[in-house]
């Protein structure tokens, strides 16, 4: 039987972690290489990297970052934050990345989705959704952070992108996202349910139950936390047995 | 010992020449990144990775000039141990059907089709828990209940049931291992299966069929 992920997000910005990783006593907390190997080790499905400032100088730092970690790391590795065009695809798989990850440019444009797809397979090109609540039960695209609303309906671009060919969804709450009040149900939902594709959650992980709602109510695939495993309020394995025990079925160590 | 990855412009390579790198370290084994087919001719170990559409796939290894022919040679003729992965494990198969018929190497009989799970997303991503159906060396110390990681939306369905060495469920068996003679494949993607893929690539090293 297919097991449900768990997949701590590592924000990077100029090589480094923000805010640190404080779980395991790491020669330099800051070191994403360092992290997701820390997280390779503790049984993590996945890992992945978000480029927070994603300029064109940085770009570089990042292709080092992820040869870097796939060296060490045995697990798959999504990366995201900047992703243009077929072109920065192609250079982050040939880095190590097993999923690359559009967000402003699939908005932009979702042909640059397809465009992917067709050259490198669906099984590796991620749309990660930023949506915001907009009335009850309507939710909108938002992009550059969550400050520039679209006017785009979330439910309906989720499915044009996976008509495009995307493979995966990584779904983030911005009205949620850094409030632990756990995730956006409703919405992650109606994703869900929108698309034959998987759907990760992302955005307000506070509590482990709130890890085993995103799959029973929110109907996800995979579930994405950063905070609560790098503060090491909770280690992945406790996640996971969490999970378990709440009936969803896990990849334990 | 020197082990041949097959360099086709098919997906990354980095990881599984990094996993068999590691491996290979104490067998002393060279591990090569090749689209040369005389390296492929000389290899003592093949591996063939795949990532994307088959059709695609299959056009981008016949663009390699020469390459076709030289996997013929040392895998068939000569008998040197191969392993494909993902695509370059479906490639094995007669036939393939993603998009449209396509001929694939016809080393192992069978078609890939469509993963059938009405009620299950697709692609089929993530850990699975594998059945082992057959004993073979390259299933030396993995069990049934080992995960691997798994990302398709296609499948190899062989002709010939001693050709099917495990499989995983989901919406029904789904083909995760193939193997005859010197000429094995795998669905999931050993270089991202943490401890179980990197033994199985370890048996692959020290496979003698």
């Amino acid at each position: 039987m297919l097991k449900t992920r768990i997949i701590p997000c590592l924000d990077v910005a100029d090589g480094r972690v923000v805010k640190g990783v404080n779980f395991v006593d790491l020669v330099d907390a800051g070191d994403p290489v360092e992290a997701a190997r820390a997280y390779d080790a503790a049984g993590a499905d996945e890992i992945c990297f978000l480029d927070i400032h994603a300029t064109h100088e940085n770009r570089g730092t990042m292709y080092d970052l992820v040869t870097r970690t796939a060296e060490q790391c045995f697990v798959p590795l999504t990366v995201g934050g900047g992703v243009r065009s077929h072109r920065d695809v192609r250079d982050l798989l040939l880095a190590g990345a097993d999923k690359v990850s559009f967000n402003s440019a699939a908005v932009a444009d979702p042909d640059v989705v397809s465009d992917a797809a067709d050259r490198f397979g669906s099984q590796c090109i991620v749309v990660a959704i930023d949506a915001k609540t907009v009335a009850p039960g309507e939710w909108q695209i938002f992009t550059h952070g969550g400050r520039k609303p679209t006017g785009i309906d979330a439910v309906e671009f989720a499915r044009i992108v996976a008509a495009k060919g995307a493979g995966e969804i990584l779904l983030t709450s911005m009205d949620r996202d850094g409030t632990r009040a756990g995730f956006n149900i409703p919405l992650t939902r109606a994703i869900a349910d929108a698309v034959s594709i998987p759907v990760i959650a992302s955005g307000g992980v506070g509590t482990l139950d709130h890890l085993v709602e995103g799959v029973t109510e929110g109907h996800a695939s995979a579930v994405l936390a950063a905070s609560i495993f790098h503060f090491g309020t909770f280690t992945i394995a406790e996640a996971k047995a969490h999970m378990a025990a709440a009936g969803i079925p896990m990849r334990l160590a | 010992m020197r082990v041949t990855l097959v360099d086709y412009d098919s997906g990354n390579l980095h990881s599984a020449e990094k996993a068999f790198q590691l491996m290979g370290r104490d067998l002393g084994a060279e591990v090569v990144v090749t689209s040369d087919p005389a390296v492929v001719l000389a290899a003592d170990r093949i591996v063939l990775p795949g990532d994307g559409a088959f059709p695609a796939c299959r056009a981008a290894l016949d663009a390699v000039s020469g390459m076709a022919e030289a996997l013929d040679e040392a895998v068939i003729r000569r008998g040197t141990p191969f392993l494909g992965i993902c695509v370059g494990m479906q490639m094995l198969a007669t036939t393939g059907h993603e998009y449209r018929r396509t001929a694939g190497l016809d080393w192992i009989g069978g078609e890939v089709v469509a993963i059938e799970a009405p009620d299950l997303k697709v692609p089929h991503m993530g850990w699975n828990d594998l059945v082992i159906d057959r004993p073979h060396p390259l299933l030396d110390g993995i069990a049934t209940g080992d995960h691997a990681y798994f990302v398709h939306g296609w499948q190899f369905r062989v002709a010939d049931p001693a050709h099917l060495l495990a499989h995983v469920d989901y919406g029904g068996p789904v083909t995760a291992v193939v193997g005859r003679d010197n000429i094995a494949g795998t669905q999931f993607h050993p270089e991202k299966s943490q401890a179980v893929g990197l033994r199985l690539i370890a048996n692959f090293l020290n496979w003698k069929p």
